[in-house]
């Protein structure tokens, strides 16, 4: 993930092995490199963080050529090598940064005491109440002792007592017994969240972890402490106690909270999501991602939530559904409300109905506040993918405009609404002059689904697959990490039998869907051209964006978004 | 008294009738290195003080000129002098007779230094439990400022410099100069892991500072007035200028000496200069450079080759006071604090006293100095209420070694040197201890003798 040009590096000897690395890294990152992470373990150093150098686990050997003081020429060894000159201690594998001709141990017999002291030193006032701890599983404390450890205690003293259940904030709960004092989350809140309110009070073996008097730790990116914290002093209040992380599954998603896209992990267990967490994408969103998006997953298990296809409020069939809104298309007089929630893969679905139907189609703006962070101002993950599809021309406005007029003209007759509630846009089915008939694609009940002709419900991100395009057009995909209420389609399905009934085609079944269809766009998209499904890489796909440079979207600068300066003021 | 000190720091200090205001400190010639210093170029001051071969008092014994010489002077970023006044190793007593006595000493050699080092500003970081001397400094300072020593363009010249006196936050670890360039920052005193963070190159606020002793800075006042030549002809090469002693523990006349390094042994130190033991009493060890330095035995020999050369073969007051010697023999000058056991010393008690100071003192940031300190505390204060138990010498030594040299600074050797070399030379007394404690747990016995630990 280093965006590193391979000119950029240099050749070290690691155990006695020629490697070549990124220049300027330092030795962490280095063995990342080289496959030898194991060998370096590590608690403090993180690596978007600065750099302490506190729990000294990762201390290594490191020698450099040795020069002559006068005149600057390598000294060699008899046998034409050059000379190393090894420094007298370990030294910090964090805080080392590589160099052309560097030497690397990672395993003498020195080392290997070293980091068996260090585990030995963490473990002697540690509370070792994995069997009730929600690290266990991923706990780097736990891993380390697994390998580093002696197996027995030489301590035979009393422990120190510190507090168990502090509420850091709303979210976060810290236990300080089982703390490292490693000072990831201080240097998070500082660095990261702009939020300095965590600390340490008392000294050396008594050194607690706490939040500043009066303080608490509440901003919108407190569970990134959770996350970094490698062992589990802080937990999340929510999922504290709720399940053994080895049960659960991981699926690769994407946060759908704003145009960030950042990059996440649902973690789930027979259908139920238990928590998200964020996955590294230096691009996007680099290890972080707020506390509002990790909750997202909530929102469908409301009760409100649709679940079942219906015609004039009666529940039915699909096939009845499709036969239904084929009549509505056919009568012509559509108007579509798209929306910027929908994959790039259901926009393109969407506007080939929209051209055979001959529809006009618009959306709505749905704006918040940004925090220059990670929650940008546009809060809908995939309005790029709709100009890309060609569902959209212009920005989105916060009202409707002309199909507004339109509707309230009388010259629509059918809508079709992506999720949109229709009051909230002031429009009152009950009081137009000629009634129109609404399909209704959306998650839960509101005023227009209560009053539509026909229902789809549609799914959330996490119970199918598809693509979004970020703030900075990287093309990023998220698979389906839970099952659907029984019966249910994606709504790619969905439009996919609307157009087979549209154009009384049969459906093919040759490959699978998703290559299919994206077989299909890359065809007719001109900037997805070439994609393809299998081929689009897990950190996403930064897509040619140089014909919306003119566009003023209404992002402002964020940790990954710089606005178009020059459009603004124009 | 045998053998003679001889002043140079303290040479006014304890004179009938010496104050420390600046009309006493003028009318026994002070302030005139500063004016024959401003005569100088700064970098011709550096190449004296680089000539003189000072080392630094504060511990390590660093060159002064050698540190002054890493300055990073290219970054364009103002320099800053700091004075280390935190004195708090234990046995050491010597910068605050200089700051009570002779306050002025100090701001001219910092003076001095800072025009030498072409410093923009300089501080006093001063132990907070230090209050009188705080109160004696600033008032020196304003006497200093009204007589154009200091403040701006001072002494007519277009270089202008004040000092600040900053109070200490109360911990043995501000005087760690990392840490104390923190605390100065107004943080918690945890020292910072170098590199990169070496003072001379990214210190106070991130730009180049030096740190440097109070005992130190008053010595780049003598080798101004002296000149770098008369300097080095005190003491011997490399162990240049005098020393303060400061004599702790079992003699009859514990006090601060001052001698041209090398200039006195540990015996005549002992014997001559302190009026020896207590009656009745032999001598057992001698910690020679403050607690952190390494212990010696009385009975031991000290055999070797010196830098240049030649062999030695001393016993413990043989020991020439300097700092080659002392490190020759495995320990080393430090601070110059000097702490005495005679026989009545019990080796793990004594431990005892010093692990429960460095355990005390961590500031917790790194994982072996944070747990293990405080782990060979809790066994050795158990060892001196009865439960010794004959396994905890070598855990002892064991923890020590995983320790030292593994941390973030050098706090962490201070503290293991005490053990390793406590266990190296006492372990029969360990041993014996743990015997005689498990017989009396046997028998049912309290085995806590009545001692307690401050
Ligand atoms: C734990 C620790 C405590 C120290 N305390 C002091 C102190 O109280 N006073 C002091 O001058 N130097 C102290 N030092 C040494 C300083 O870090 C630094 O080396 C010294 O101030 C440099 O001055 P010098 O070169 O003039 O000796 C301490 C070092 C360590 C590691
Ligand atoms: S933090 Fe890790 S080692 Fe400690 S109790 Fe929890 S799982 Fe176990
Ligand atoms: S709470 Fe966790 S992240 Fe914070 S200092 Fe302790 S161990 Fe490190
Ligand atoms: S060695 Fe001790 S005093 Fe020094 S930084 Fe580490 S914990 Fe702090
Ligand atoms: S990772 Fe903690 S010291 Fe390097």
């Amino acid at each position: 993930m280093l965006e590193i040009k391979v000119t950029d590096t240099v050749t070290i000897n690691v155990d006695g092995e020629l490697a070549q690395v990124p220049k300027g890294v330092n030795v962490i990152e280095a063995m990342r490199v080289v496959g030898k992470e194991k060998e370096i373990p590590h608690y403090c150093y993180h690596p978007k963080l600065s750099v302490v150098g506190n729990c000294r686990m990762c201390l290594v050997e490191v020698g450099n050529p040795m020069r002559d003081r006068q005149t600057g020429e390598a000294i060699l060894e008899e046998n034409g090598e050059p000379k190393i000159g090894w420094a007298p201690k370990p030294v910090i594998g964090c805080a080392t940064n590589v160099s052309e001709g560097m030497h690397v141990r990672t395993n003498t017999p020195n080392l290997i005491d070293c980091r068996n002291g260090v585990t030995e030193f963490l473990l002697i006032n540690h509370p070792l109440d994995c069997p009730i701890c929600d690290q266990a599983g991923e706990c780097r404390l736990q891993e380390f002792s697994a390998e580093h450890g002696r197996g027995y205690s030489r301590f035979k003293e009393e422990k120190n007592v510190k507090p168990k259940r502090t509420r850091l904030g709303p979210r976060v709960t810290l236990d300080d017994e089982r703390c490292i004092l490693c000072s990831r989350c201080v240097r998070f809140s500082q660095e990261v969240a702009k939020d300095d309110v965590l600390g340490f009070v008392d000294r050396g073996t008594y050194s607690t972890l706490t939040c500043y008097p009066g303080k608490e730790l509440s901003n919108n990116y407190s569970l990134n402490t959770v996350d970094i914290c490698p062992v589990g002093a802080l937990t999340s209040t929510d999922f504290r106690f709720k399940m053994r992380v080895w049960f659960l599954k991981r699926t690769h998603s994407i946060c759908t909270e704003s145009s960030v896209g950042a990059n996440t992990e649902i973690w789930s267990r027979e259908g139920k999501i238990y928590r998200i967490t964020p996955r590294r994408n230096d691009a996007v969103n680099d290890t972080w991602m707020t506390d509002s998006g990790r909750g997202l997953f909530k929102e469908f298990e409301s009760e409100d939530r649709l679940t079942s296809y219906s015609v004039d409020q009666v529940a039915k069939s699909l096939d009845d559904a499709v036969v239904a809104t084929r009549a509505l298309l056919k009568a012509g007089s559509v108007g579509v409300i798209g929306s910027a929630h929908s994959s790039v893969e259901e926009q393109y679905l969407l506007q080939k109905i929209i051209k055979q139907t001959d529809a006009t189609c618009e959306m709505v703006q749905h704006i918040g506040e940004g925090d220059g962070l990670l929650l940008s101002e546009d809060r809908t993950p995939n309005l790029r993918g709709a100009f890309i599809n060609g569902l959209i021309k212009q920005l989105p406005e916060r009202e409707l405009g002309q199909l507004k007029a339109s509707i309230e003209g009388g010259s629509i007759k059918t809508l079709l609404v992506f999720n949109q509630d229709l009051e909230q846009l002031g429009i009152d089915l009950g009081k137009l002059k000629e009634s129109i008939q609404v399909i209704y694609f959306g998650n839960s009940k509101n005023t227009t689904s209560e009053r539509a002709k026909v229902i789809f419900p549609s799914l959330s991100v996490f119970e199918k697959e598809g693509t979004f395009v970020n703030q900075n057009f990287i093309l990023q995909k998220f698979k389906q990490a839970v099952l659907p209420p029984v019966g249910l389609m994606s709504e790619c399905g969905v439009l996919k039998a609307i157009l087979h009934e549209l154009n009384n085609e049969a459906p093919e079944t040759a490959m699978p869907f998703m290559d299919e269809l994206w077989s299909e766009i890359s065809e007719n998209v001109e900037i997805l051209k070439s994609v393809k499904w299998s081929a689009i890489p897990e950190e996403g796909f930064a897509l040619e964006d140089a014909s919306f440079a003119s566009m003023n979207f209404v992002e402002t600068q964020n940790l990954k978004y710089k606005p178009n300066l020059v459009s603004k003021t124009v | 008294m045998a053998i003679e000190e001889k002043r140079l720091i303290l040479k006014y200090a304890d004179q009938e009738g010496y104050t420390n205001d600046i009309d006493c400190y003028i009318k026994h010639g002070g302030y005139e290195a500063l004016k024959k210093g401003f005569q100088m170029k700064p970098e011709d001051i550096c190449q004296e003080v680089l000539d003189s071969g000072v080392r630094g008092r504060g511990g390590a014994g660093f060159p002064a000129g050698m540190k002054w010489k890493f300055l990073d002077r290219k970054s364009g970023k103002p320099i800053y002098l700091i004075c280390n006044a935190d004195e708090s190793e234990p046995g050491t007593f010597k910068d605050r007779q200089i700051i009570h006595k002779d306050p002025h000493q100090l701001i001219e050699g910092m003076l001095c230094s800072a025009y030498a080092i072409q410093a923009k500003l300089a501080f006093i970081y001063i132990r907070g439990e230090f209050f009188e001397g705080y109160k004696i400094l600033e008032r020196a300072i304003e006497e200093a400022r009204a007589k154009n020593f200091l403040g701006d363009n001072i002494l007519g010249s277009d270089y202008s410099c004040d000092i600040i006196v900053h109070r200490g936050a109360g911990a043995y670890i501000c005087g760690e100069e990392t840490g104390l360039i923190e605390s100065l920052e107004g943080k918690r005193a945890n020292p910072r892991i170098k590199p990169p963070y070496f003072p001379a190159a990214l210190g106070l606020y991130q730009c180049p500072t030096i740190v440097n002793n109070v005992e130190t800075l008053c010595d780049v006042k003598h080798v101004i007035t002296m000149g770098s030549k008369e300097f080095a002809n005190i003491g011997t090469p490399g162990n240049t200028g005098t020393r303060i002693w400061c004599v702790s523990g079992h003699v009859q006349k514990p006090g601060y000496y001052e001698f041209p390094c090398a200039g006195v042994t540990l015996g005549e130190l002992i014997y001559d200069v302190c009026g020896g033991l207590l009656p009745g009493r032999k001598l057992k060890a001698v910690i020679p450079g403050g607690s952190s330095s390494k212990i010696l035995r009385a009975d031991e020999r000290f055999k070797g080759k010196k830098k240049d050369g030649t062999e030695f073969d001393w016993g413990i007051e043989d020991i020439p006071m300097d700092f080659d010697s002392l490190s020759l023999v495995g320990s080393m000058s430090g601070s110059g604090g000097v702490i005495i056991m005679d026989d009545s010393t019990d080796m793990v008690e004594a431990l005892a006293n010093i692990n429960y100071f460095y355990a005390h003192e961590s500031c917790g940031q790194c994982t072996p100095c944070r747990e293990g300190v405080p782990w060979m505390k809790k066994i050795t204060t158990r060892m001196c209420s009865g439960g010794a138990r004959e396994e905890d010498v070598d855990l002892l030594k064991s923890i020590a070694d995983q320790i030292e040299g593994r941390t973030i600074c050098a706090f962490g050797e201070a503290a293991s040197w005490p053990v390793q070399s406590f266990i190296a030379k006492f372990k029969d007394e360990f041993e014996a201890k743990a015997k005689e404690q498990a017989l009396l747990r046997k028998q049912g016995e309290d085995t806590a003798k009545e001692t307690s630990l401050i």
